[in-house]
């Protein structure tokens, strides 16, 4: 395969992974937008959405649309109950105990998971695997799959908070809680709402992962969690947009560090996470609300 | 009648050689074992890096969650240096130590300067980025043997010299932020705008904080080098900075003696779940979301108490 092929391989590839790590990105800032609260528990969404959906498929022997949908429903509760339990109580709170109970939410479902199905690896079926030869270009159906539905959802969701009255009430509460509370909008079904879509975004990441690389395992939501999390604040966290456009940032720099500048530097794939945290700090430090954050000036 | 006033360096001093001889007097009664021995060097090494990291989150009142990165750099350093020296272990062992935690100190003030001009949750998110980075590096450089790790580091940290550098690290902290420094630093916690316009470089105190944190932090690594004996970068991770995070927040915002509490309680119970084995970590899990829900609320054993006898009165 020629470079030219290669890189273009390697752009289509990190578009399928960036559609995943924007899914999830946009749980973060949602919820980021409104508690400014990191939340941890995040990245296990993902991988109780990944086994939800085993689950669906291997003991009730449904498809995997049908397990899709029952991710989704699983993974909206748990994020609701979660803020409802853990979060609710401390959001007056200093922000770093919240962000302790968030942790401490991330590790009791790793550990639950890892009681109930072990700590190994778990085969994940083969879906949508069959190769697609665009050339001398190799599409899998996945590919495709993970794109059109990343890019429809984000759609809808942009749609959802531009024009509803609850999307409305969101954007209007992550401007400013206090004054979107005396205006008549009820900032904890905002909230609530915030924590459901986000869930149900990153259940969907997590099948759409869990297909891709077929495995599935308690840890498997800690890498996909925090890249996730950096592209959201590459983005700018907050803003809905910023998640989509860090996560497909985020995953072109991954599979073209590991996929086709590994073809000059053989090393490159054992950097392709430093070079993804430099690219963070960098534009940190460039411009501190991320690429498409305002920049808020502080009052004295 | 004037009140006597208890002089804290005095103290300190009775409460540290105390406590060092009722451990080795337990020792040689064998009420303390080997392993129990072991477990407490390891909880006194937890307390260096979580006064250390006390210094920057509680009383500078930053978010860092890279702190394990400066224990690696400060314990590949120190085993780097003890296992290239050939001399004994008096000499090479401080200087090791010393190198570890300087290296560490320079390696903060590169990455304090940049990053501190960003404050809380990104603050937090770049600091997480270099810890990361860190870690990479020595996964990928040739003096620290890559992801198969080091091994064969003379065993120097025992007891008594991990107790009383212990001491000290407390000493030290416990005088910096009672000294005109420390205040700096809790101004710029309490309000960075002010601060700034009473003519205290912000900047200045900020960079100082966090490069004495990381030279801690790197003491504290090369403590653990020579505890273990072998290292593996994988043991620096990003979970190994959230650990010490949840000491500090755990021990209260800007409270040393607090820090120093959590610490042992918290790897206390660590080592207690034990037995628990794999339902440990669901154990540890609870407690932290409890504990904090609690801290809250406002709940704490003697409301609690107060409530029950209300109860029963009524």
């Amino acid at each position: 395969m020629d470079y030219g092929t290669l890189f273009i391989q390697q752009i289509i590839n990190g578009l399928h992974l960036g559609s995943i790590y924007a899914l999830i990105a946009l749980g973060y800032t949602m919820v980021y937008g409104i508690v400014r609260l990191i939340n941890f528990a995040h990245g296990e969404i993902i991988m109780v959405g990944a086994y939800t959906s085993y689950i669906m498929m291997n003991v009730f022997g449904v498809n995997i649309v049908v397990a899709l949908i029952a991710a989704v429903i699983v993974c909206s509760i748990f994020g609701v109950t979660i803020e409802k339990i853990a979060y609710k109580p401390l959001r007056n709170a200093p922000k770093m105990w919240a962000l302790i109970t968030a942790i401490g939410v991330s590790f009791f479902l790793q550990s639950t998971v890892m009681v109930i199905f072990g700590v190994n690896a778990i085969p994940y079926p083969t879906l949508f695997s069959d190769l697609i030869q665009v050339g001398s270009l190799q599409i899998s159906q996945i590919m495709i799959v993970s794109l059109a539905l990343a890019l429809a959802l984000m759609l809808s969701l942009e749609l959802f908070i531009k024009k509803t009255r609850l999307g409305k009430a969101m954007r209007a509460s992550s401007e400013d809680a206090e004054a979107a509370a005396l205006m008549g909008i009820s900032v904890d079904k905002t909230i609530s709402t915030a924590f459901m879509i986000g869930s149900a975004l990153a259940a969907i990441g997590g099948v759409l992962f869990a297909v891709a690389y077929p495995q599935i395992k308690p840890l498997m939501g800690v890498m996909p969690g925090l890249k996730a999390f950096i592209a959201a604040v590459l983005g700018g966290i907050g803003v809905i947009p910023g998640a989509m456009l860090g996560g497909f940032i985020l995953g072109l720099i991954e599979s073209l560090t590991k996929g086709f500048v590994s073809a000059f530097w053989p090393n490159a794939t054992l950097w392709a996470d430093a070079i993804l945290f430099s690219v963070l700090i960098i534009v940190l430090l460039l411009k501190p609300s991320g690429i498409l954050g305002k920049n808020v000036r502080e009052k004295v | 009648m004037e009140k006597k006033k208890f002089n804290p360096t005095i103290t300190f001093i009775v409460a540290v050689l105390g406590s060092y001889i009722a451990f080795i007097v337990c020792m040689q009664q064998g009420i303390i074992n080997n392993y129990i021995s072991g477990i407490i060097v390891s909880i006194l090494i937890n307390v260096i890096m979580a006064v250390s990291l006390a210094l920057v989150t509680g009383y500078l009142g930053e978010l860092a969650l890279g702190h394990a990165g400066f224990m690696a750099i400060g314990a590949y350093g120190a085993a780097i240096t003890t296992m290239h020296l050939e001399l004994p272990i008096y000499i090479e062992f401080p200087i090791g130590l010393m190198f570890g935690g300087m290296l560490a100190a320079i390696v903060g003030v590169i990455i304090g300067i940049p990053a501190l001009r960003l404050r809380g949750d990104y603050l937090g998110i770049i600091t997480l980025g270099f810890g990361e980075i860190i870690r990479i590096i020595l996964n990928n450089m040739k003096i620290t043997n890559g992801a198969r790790g080091l091994s064969g580091i003379p065993s120097y940290s025992t007891f008594t010299i991990t107790f009383f550098i212990t001491a000290i690290t407390i000493a030290i902290l416990y005088k910096i932020i009672n000294s005109r420094t420390g205040r700096a630093i809790v101004a710029i916690r309490d309000n960075e705008i002010a601060t700034d316009c009473v003519g205290i470089s912000t900047f200045y105190y900020k960079t100082l904080a966090f490069a004495i944190a990381a030279f801690f932090a790197g003491i504290a690594g090369g403590l653990y080098a020579h505890y273990h004996t072998v290292l593996v970068p994988s043991s620096f991770d990003f979970m190994q900075s959230i650990e010490i995070l949840i000491i500090v927040v755990l021990g209260g915002m800007g409270n040393l003696f607090g820090t120093i509490i959590a610490a042992i309680v918290l790897c206390t119970m660590n080592e207690v779940l034990r037995s628990f084995s794999e339902y440990r970590m669901i154990a540890y899990s609870l407690v932290l979301i409890i504990m904090m829900i609690c801290k809250a609320k406002n709940i704490t054993f003697t409301s609690l108490k107060a409530k029950l006898t209300n109860k029963k009165g009524a």
